[in-house]
C-alpha cells in the first residue's frame, strides 16, 4: 500500500490502469466475478449482492441487486459468475439450492430473471460456457450437475457424479463439449455435455474434498485442482491417463484457483480457512510463492484476474468485507525475504555452505579454509529458461569446508555417551563412574565436575579411597594438561608469557585470578608444560577449552589460602558417617596441589580451594555447620550453563539427569528443553539410539519425555503372506490365519517373539536361539539365511 | 393406561445382565454379518483388553463400530498434544456434565492405569488449575455450545502460566465433545454398568443411577410430559409406519409441487425450534446428583436452555453454510490435531449415509430423508440452520414421541427413560433404534465441535 504503483497495459486497443485499492463490502463476500470488459465486478455473499465499476483510483458501487424488503434466500449466494459473452447476464447459486439468473438489462429494479430450483441441497457452483450464450452448468451438494438452457424453464440435462457433493464445475476453454467436475470424496471427472448418462472419466486427485478446479486458458490440457489437503496440483489431461505434472504444497487447504492470464506456469490461489493471503506460485517453483497479496484480514473467498489477457491485475472479495483491487507491482515477493543462504554442521565439524553463486564469486580470492579439506568447492549451476516472469536466476553454489580430522574427532563424546551412568544407582556412585569415564578419556575437567558434585550432593561418608584417588587427580599425568590450560588465559590477562599463548579465535579475555596467583601458576606452567602439547591439544579442540581460569589448585598458594578463610562457614551436609581413609588423606596432603574443576564464575575460584581443604577438614568442622544441600545449586547452576554454553551438551544433560530434582528447579524449563533436545539430537545422529531413548526416558521434562510416545507404531508382516497387517492382534485378515505361530513348535507365540525381519519367520525366543545353534537357515523351511542381531 | 405402564415396568426383570438395559440380550447379540462383525470384536478385545457394553450395542452397526474405535482410539490412545492421564480425566469431566457413571467409572480406571495422580478423583478441586479453566467450555459445550464466544477461547490460551496451547486445546475439545455425545448414546441406548468386579479402588461410584432406579424415578416425573398421550395401539403403530412411509415417499418424490416461500421457510425453522422448546416441559427439580458425581461438576445447576428461547438478547442462528465441519472444521482441527479430522471425517459420513434400505419390516427403502431429518433436528436444537432444508420435513416424518426422545437425548441424556425408547416407532427393530441413536449422537459432536471450532476460528482472525 505504501508503493502505490500505477500500472496500465496495452490490451488490443483498450487500456487498462489503476493502482493497488479497495473498498469496503456491508457484508462478507462469498464470491466474486467480472464483467467481460474488465471495467465492473459482481461481488456475492450471504448478505450482498452488488456490480460495482472500477474506476481508476476506487471502486463506485453501481448496483445493488438485492432488493426487497425482505430478501429471500435466493438472494444468499455461495457462488457468482458473470457471462462471459453477454455482460447483462449473471448467474448465482444459492444456499438453499436454487440456480438463479440475472438479466442488468431488465428495466425493472429487480434484476431477477430467471429461477432453477431443481437442486435439492446447496449448490455450490455455477459456470456459463465459454462461448455458449444459454448454457448454463451448476454443482451441487445433493451430488448431481444440472445443465440449464437459459431458454428454457427446467434443465437440459442432468449429470450424477455418483459420489458424493459437486464441490466445483468447470467449463474446458478449449473443448466444446468437456467440463470438468470436483466432488468431495477427492475424485474428479470429466464429462462429455451430450452424454449425461456416464462420465468419461474420473480419477482420485486429492486426498479430500477437491474444493476447486480451473482449465489452463491456454493449454488445452492442463487443468489444476486445489483440494482441502493442501495441495494445488496441475494435471495433463491430454494422455490417457490423467497425469500429476506440478504439485504445490500450500500452508492451508485451497478454496481457489485461478490461472494467470499470460503467463503459463502461475497460479494464484488462496484458501479456505486460517491463511488470509492470496499467493501466485510458478507451478515450477513449488517451495515458494512467486507473489503474495497480504491485504486481507481474513480468508479470501474469491479471487479472479480482472481481465483475460492481463496479467497483472487481480481482484479479491473476502470475508472481511473488502474487495481489492491488486496491482502484481505492489506484490510482495517472499523470494526477497528468503535467506538465500544455507549453512549446515556435520556430526564431525564440517562445515557446508550453499549461497548464490553471485556472492561467492565476487571475492574469489577468499580461498575457503586451508585444512585438509578432502572435497573440492562443489558448484551446482541451474539456469531457468528465461522467461518474461523469473524474478531471480536459481544457481547458487555450494562449498564444503572440513575440519581437520584430529580435532574433528567426536569419538570421546561417544564413548562417554555410551559409558555414561545417567540412573539406577546412588548419586555418589554414579558421579565417580562418570568421573572415572571422563578421566579415562582424559576430560579431566569433566571429572571433576562430577567429583565435585558428588561432594557436594552426597555424603563424604561414601567416598572410597580410589575415588579420593582419582579425584585429586592421578599423580603427574594429569597436571600438565591442567597447567596447559592456564597458559592458555593467563597472558591475555597479564600481557605476559606469550610463547604459552594457546588460545585460540576469540579468547576470553575475563582473567579472574589474582596476579600474584597467577604468576605463581605461570611459573609452575612453565616448569611442567614441557612436552605435553598434545593432550593439551586435544583438550583445546574441545569444548572446555576456556575454563582453565578456574583451574585453581595448591593450597600452597597463600593466596587461595586467604579466600580459604572467607569461606570457612562453607561446609557439606552429611548424610553418612565419614570414613576416614588415612591413605587418602595422605595421598591429599601430598598432592594437595590438585586441580579442581567448577563452573566459570568468580565465586567458584574462591571456592575451589576450600573444597580441597575440605576433605582434610571435614571431620572436624562440618558436622557442625550443615549447609542445606542446594546451598551450592547456584554454582552448580553456572556450572551447567557454562558446559552448555561452550557446546558441551552432553555433561550438561547427564549432569542435570543425575541429580535430577535437586538441581531441576534452578534451571529455567525451557533452557532444559533446549538441552535435552541438542543432546538427544546429537545422540540420534551419532545413531546412539539406545542411549538417546535412556535419555528421553530419564528426562523430566514433559515435552522430552513424550518424543518416546510419538510413533510408536510397528508395522509387521503376516509370516504366511507376507502382506502388512493391517489388523491389530494375531490373525491376518488377508489370509485368515494366525501369524504370530513358532517356526520351530508351530504354536502360537504369546510373549516374547522373536522374528527375522528378512522373510518373517520366527518363533519363541528360546526356540530360535536353539534353532540358530544348529542350523542358519530359517526353521520354516523358506530357505531364508536368518539374520538375527 | 398409565398404570397399565407402570406396572409393565415393574414386572419387566430390573436389571438384565446384557449390554443394554433397552435392548433385550438376544437382539444385541445377532446381527447381519456376523462374521466381519466378530473379527472386528476380536481385534477390539485384543487391543483394549475388553468388550465394554458400548462396543457391544454398536457392533449391531459394524461399519460404524469400526470408525467408532478408530477415532476413539486416536484420540485416547495415539500421539496427541495431551498427556494420557489427561485425556482420560477430561473425558471424566465431560461424562460427569451429563451424570453418567457409567462412563467415569470406564475412565476413572483407566486414568489410574496411565499414571493419573490418584488424588485428582477426589474432585475439581484437587486438579491443576489448568484443568480446571477447562470447566468453563466443558459446561457451555454440554449444554449450550452457542454461547461460547472467542473469549472463551482467548481466556483458555492466554492465561500465562496454565495457558493450553491450540493444538492441546483443539485435543480436549474434541475429547470434550465426544464425551458429551456418547454420554448421549449410554442413556439413549440403556447401556448396563460393566459387570466388573473391580470396585476395589474406592473411588468407582457403585452403580448410583442405576437404570432401574433412574427409570422409575423419571418415568414419574415425566407422567404430565406429552408422552402419554402416544400410547397407541399395534394396530395404530402399524398404520403408523405405514403412514410415515407414505410422506417420506411423497416428500421424496414430488418436492417442488408446493413451492415454500422465504417467509414460510424462515417460520418452519423458527416453528421446529420452538416446538422443541415445548417437547418437554417436565420440571426435573429433585434432580438427584449424587456426590460422586458431582465432584467432577462445576456450576451443576447450569443445563440446556432452549436456544428457541428468546431473552433479551436474540441469539444469531448459526448458519451451517458459513461454517461447515468439511471445509472449514475439518480443516482447523486437522491443522492443529493432525489426523483426527480424517478420522472424524470418516466417522460422520460413515453415519450419515450408513443405510441397509430397510425400516421396520420393509425393505428397499431410501431412508435418507429420514436420516437427514433426524440429523438437522438435533442441529436445529442447537440453532444450526441449513438453507437448503425444509424443515417442514422434520414435523412430517419425526412424530412427537420420537421428537421427546430426540430432544432428551441430545440435551439432557440423563432423563431418558426405557417408557421414551420403546415409545416411539414401536415397529421398529432394536437395531435400527440404535441406528438412531448413533445419529443423535454425531449430530450432537458435530453441533459441539462446529460451535467450539468456530470460536477458534474467531479467536485466530
Amino acid at each position: 500500500m505504501e508503493k502505490m504503483a500505477r500500472v496500465s497495459t496495452a490490451l488490443g486497443g483498450n487500456t487498462l490502469t489503476g493502482r493497488t485499492m479497495f473498498c469496503h463490502l456491508d457484508a462478507p463476500a462469498n464470491a466474486i466475478s467480472v464483467c467481460r470488459d474488465a471495467a465492473q465486478v459482481v461481488v456475492a455473499g450471504r448478505n450482498i449482492f452488488k456490480i460495482y465499476s472500477i474506476e481508476e483510483e476506487q471502486f463506485v458501487e453501481k448496483l445493488n441487486l438485492r432488493v426487497g424488503r425482505k430478501p429471500s434466500l435466493n438472494f444468499s449466494c455461495a457462488d457468482v459468475v458473470w457471462h462471459q459473452m453477454d455482460e447483462n447476464l449473471l448467474a448465482t447459486a444459492a444456499t438453499n439450492g436454487v440456480v438463479v439468473t440475472w438479466n442488468l438489462g431488465k428495466p425493472s429494479r429487480n434484476k431477477q430473471d430467471q429461477l432453477f430450483t431443481e437442486h435439492k441441497r446447496t449448490v455450490n457452483k455455477v459456470c456459463f460456457h465459454p462461448t455458449e450464450v444459454y448454457m448454463l452448468l451448476s454443482g451441487s451438494q445433493d451430488g448431481y450437475m444440472k445443465c440449464f438452457d437459459l431458454r428454457k424453464k427446467d434443465s437440459v440435462s442432468t449429470f450424477s457424479g455418483q459420489s458424493e457433493s459437486v464441490r466445483d464445475v468447470q467449463f474446458s476453454i478449449r473443448d466444446y463439449f468437456t467440463f470438468a467436475a470436483t466432488f468431495e470424496n477427492g475424485n474428479v471427472q470429466l464429462w462429455d455435455i451430450r452424454r449425461p448418462d456416464r462420465y468419461e472419466r474420473m480419477f482420485t486427485a486429492h486426498n479430500g474434498p477437491v474444493f476447486c478446479c480451473d482449465w489452463h486458458p491456454e493449454d488445452r490440457g492442463w487443468l489444476a485442482t486445489g483440494g482441502r489437503d493442501k495441495m494445488v496440483k496441475v494435471w495433463d489431461m491430454n494422455t490417457t491417463r490423467a497425469k500429476e505434472i506440478y504439485c504445490v504444497q500450500t500452508i492451508a487447504s485451497v478454496a481457489r484457483v485461478k490461472w494467470r492470464p499470460e503467463c503459463k506456469h502461475h497460479i494464484a490461489t488462496c484458501s479456505m480457512m486460517v491463511d488470509h493471503n492470496i499467493y501466485v506460485w510458478d507451478v515450477r517453483r513449488p517451495f515458494i510463492p512467486s507473489a503474495m497479496f497480504e491485504e486481507h484480514k481474513d480468508v479470501t473467498t474469491g479471487i479472479v484476474w480482472r481481465h483475460l489477457h492481463d496479467p497483472y491485475f487481480l481482484l479479491s472479495g473476502s470475508k472481511d468485507s473488502t474487495l481489492y483491487q491488486h496491482i502484481f507491482k505492489d506484490a510482495s515477493q517472499p523470494i526477497d525475504r528468503a535467506n538465500p543462504e544455507g549453512l549446515c554442521y556435520s556430526l564431525y565439524g564440517d562445515l557446508a555452505f550453499a549461497a548464490k553463486e553471485s556472492l561467492i564469486s565476487s571475492d574469489s580470492n577468499r580461498k575457503p579454509y586451508i585444512g585438509d579439506r578432502r572435497h573440492p568447492i562443489f558448484f551446482k549451476r541451474k539456469l531457468d529458461p528465461t522467461e518474461q516472469f523469473e524474478y531471480i536466476s536459481s544457481s547458487s553454489a555450494l562449498s564444503v569446508f572440513e575440519t581437520d580430522v584430529e580435532s574433528g574427532s567426536m569419538d570421546w563424546f561417544v564413548h562417554t555417551a555410551k559409558q555414561y551412568a545417567l540412573a539406577g544407582r546412588p548419586l555418589a556412585e554414579l558421579c565417580d563412574h562418570n568421573a572415572k569415564v571422563a578421566k579415562g578419556l582424559d576430560r579431566n575437567q569433566v571429572a571433576q565436575t562430577w567429583t565435585m558434585l558428588r561432594i557436594i550432593y552426597s555424603s563424604l561418608g561414601t567416598m572410597s579411597s580410589t575415588n579420593l584417588n582419582h579425584s585429586m587427580g592421578k599423580g603427574s599425568t594429569t597436571l600438565p594438561l591442567m597447567n596447559s590450560f592456564n597458559l592458555k588465559d593467563i597472558p591475555s590477562g597479564l600481557g605476559s608469557e606469550s610463547r604459552l599463548d594457546r588460545s585460540k579465535g576469540e579468547s576470553r579475555t575475563e582473567n579472574i585470578l589474582m596476579d600474584s596467583s597467577s604468576t605463581l601458576i605461570n611459573n609452575e606452567d612453565n616448569e611442567e608444560t614441557e612436552g605435553s602439547d598434545v593432550p593439551a591439544d586435544y583438550l583445546l579442540g574441545d569444548v572446555e577449552a576456556d575454563e582453565d581460569d578456574l583451574y585453581m589448585m595448591d593450597h600452597e598458594n597463600p593466596h587461595a589460602e586467604e579466600q580459604e578463610y572467607s569461606l570457612p562457614q562453607e561446609a557439606f551436609p552429611l548424610r553418612h558417617e565419614i570414613v576416614d581413609n588415612p591413605s587418602a588423606l595422605d595421598h591429599l596432603q601430598d598432592k594437595a596441589d590438585s586441580p579442581h574443576v567448577s563452573g566459570n564464575e568468580a565465586e567458584t575460584v574462591s571456592l575451589t580451594p576450600v573444597e580441597s581443604f575440605s576433605l582434610i577438614s571435614i571431620s572436624h568442622s562440618l558436622y557442625e555447620n550443615r549447609l542445606p544441600s542446594d546451598f551450592f545449586n547456584p554454582i552448580v547452576r553456572d556450572t551447567l550453563l557454562f558446559y552448555a554454553e561452550q557446546g558441551d551438551v552432553q555433561t550438561a544433560v547427564s549432569v542435570l539427569i543425575v541429580l535430577g530434582d535437586r538441581i531441576r528447579k534452578e534451571i529455567d524449563e525451557q533452557t532444559q528443553e533446549h538441552w535435552y533436545t541438542s543432546y538427544i539430537d546429537l545422540l540420534q545422529r551419532f545413531q546412539l539410539w539406545n542411549i538417546s531413548n535412556e535419555v528421553i526416558k530419564l528426562s523430566t521434562c514433559r515435552a522430552i519425555n513424550c518424543l518416546n510416545q510419538a510413533s510408536t507404531t510397528l508395522h509387521i508382516n503376516c509370516s504366511n503372506c507376507k502382506r502388512p497387517m493391517s489388523n491389530r492382534g494375531w490373525i491376518c485378515d488377508r489370509c485368515r490365519q494366525c501369524a504370530s505361530m513358532c517356526a520351530v513348535c508351530h504354536h502360537v507365540v504369546k510373549g516374547l517373539f522373536v522374528w527375522c525381519q528378512g522373510c518373517s519367520h520366527g518363533g519363541h525366543l528360546q526356540h530360535i536361539m536353539k534353532w540358530l545353534e544348529t542350523s542358519s537357515h530359517c526353521p520354516a523351511g523358506c530357505g531364508h539365511l536368518c539374520e538375527y542381531t | 393406561m398409565i398404570v397399565l405402564q407402570e406396572k409393565r415396568v415393574q414386572v419387566s426383570p430390573p436389571l438384565t445382565r446384557g449390554p443394554s438395559a433397552f435392548i433385550p440380550e438376544n437382539e444385541v447379540m445377532q446381527a447381519n454379518g456376523l462374521d466381519e462383525r466378530t473379527n472386528l470384536l476380536v481385534e477390539e478385545y485384543s487391543t483394549s483388553g475388553r468388550l465394554d457394553n458400548i462396543t457391544q450395542v454398536m457392533s449391531i452397526h459394524t461399519q460404524y463400530l469400526e470408525s467408532f474405535l478408530r477415532s476413539q482410539f486416536y484420540m485416547l490412545r495415539m500421539d496427541g498434544p495431551l498427556p494420557l492421564p489427561y485425556r482420560h480425566y477430561i473425558a471424566i469431566m465431560a461424562a460427569a456434565r451429563h451424570q453418567c457413571s457409567y462412563l467415569i467409572n470406564m475412565h476413572v480406571d483407566e486414568f489410574l492405569k496411565t499414571g493419573g495422580i490418584a488424588e485428582w478423583l477426589n474432585g475439581l478441586e484437587y486438579i491443576p488449575q489448568r484443568l480446571k479453566n477447562l470447566n468453563e467450555i466443558n459446561k457451555l459445550l454440554a449444554h449450550r455450545p452457542w454461547l461460547i464466544t472467542k473469549e472463551h477461547i482467548q481466556k483458555l490460551v492466554k492465561t500465562g502460566e496454565n495457558n493450553w496451547s491450540l493444538p492441546e486445546l483443539v485435543h480436549a475439545v474434541v475429547l470434550l465433545a465426544h464425551y458429551h455425545a456418547l454420554a448421549s448414546f449410554v442413556f439413549g441406548s440403556g447401556i448396563n454398568p460393566e459387570r466388573d468386579p473391580d470396585t476395589s479402588n474406592g473411588v468407582r461410584l457403585i452403580a448410583v443411577n442405576n437404570f432401574c432406579v433412574c427409570d422409575l424415578a423419571n418415568d414419574n416425573n415425566i407422567e404430565n410430559a406429552s408422552l402419554t398421550s402416544s400410547n397407541f395401539g399395534i394396530a395404530d403403530s402399524l398404520s403408523e409406519l405405514e403412514a410415515l412411509m407414505e410422506r417420506m415417499k411423497r416428500l421424496q418424490e414430488d418436492k417442488e409441487d408446493e413451492e415454500a416461500s422465504q417467509e414460510e421457510m424462515d417460520t418452519r425453522f423458527e416453528k421446529e425450534k420452538k416446538e422443541s422448546l415445548l417437547v418437554i416441559s417436565g420440571a426435573f427439580d429433585d434432580e438427584i446428583v449424587s456426590t460422586d458425581v458431582s465432584r467432577y461438576v462445576e456450576d451443576p445447576g447450569f443445563g440446556y436452555k432452549d436456544f428457541a428461547r428468546r431473552g433479551e438478547d436474540h441469539l444469531p442462528t448459526f448458519r451451517a453454510q458459513d461454517y461447515t465441519w468439511e471445509n472449514h472444521g475439518f480443516s482447523l482441527v486437522n491443522r492443529l490435531y493432525s489426523d483426527i479430522g480424517h478420522l472424524l471425517d470418516e466417522k460422520f459420513r460413515m453415519v450419515y449415509n450408513l443405510t441397509y434400505n430397510t425400516m421396520a419390516t420393509h425393505e428397499d427403502v431410501d431412508t435418507t430423508t429420514l436420516r437427514r431429518a433426524l440429523f438437522n433436528y438435533v442441529h436445529c436444537m442447537y440453532g444450526i440452520r441449513y438453507d437448503d432444508y425444509d424443515y417442514g420435513e422434520v414435523n412430517q416424518l419425526l412424530e412427537r414421541s420420537l421428537k421427546v426422545y430426540i430432544k432428551t437425548v441430545t440435551c439432557y441424556p440423563e432423563r431418558t427413560t426405557k417408557r421414551m425408547y420403546d415409545s416411539y416407532w414401536r415397529q421398529f427393530k432394536h437395531s435400527e433404534k440404535v441406528h438412531v441413536n448413533l445419529l443423535l449422537m454425531e449430530a450432537r459432536m458435530q453441533a459441539e465441535l462446529l460451535y467450539a471450532l468456530r470460536a477458534i476460528t474467531r479467536h485466530l482472525t
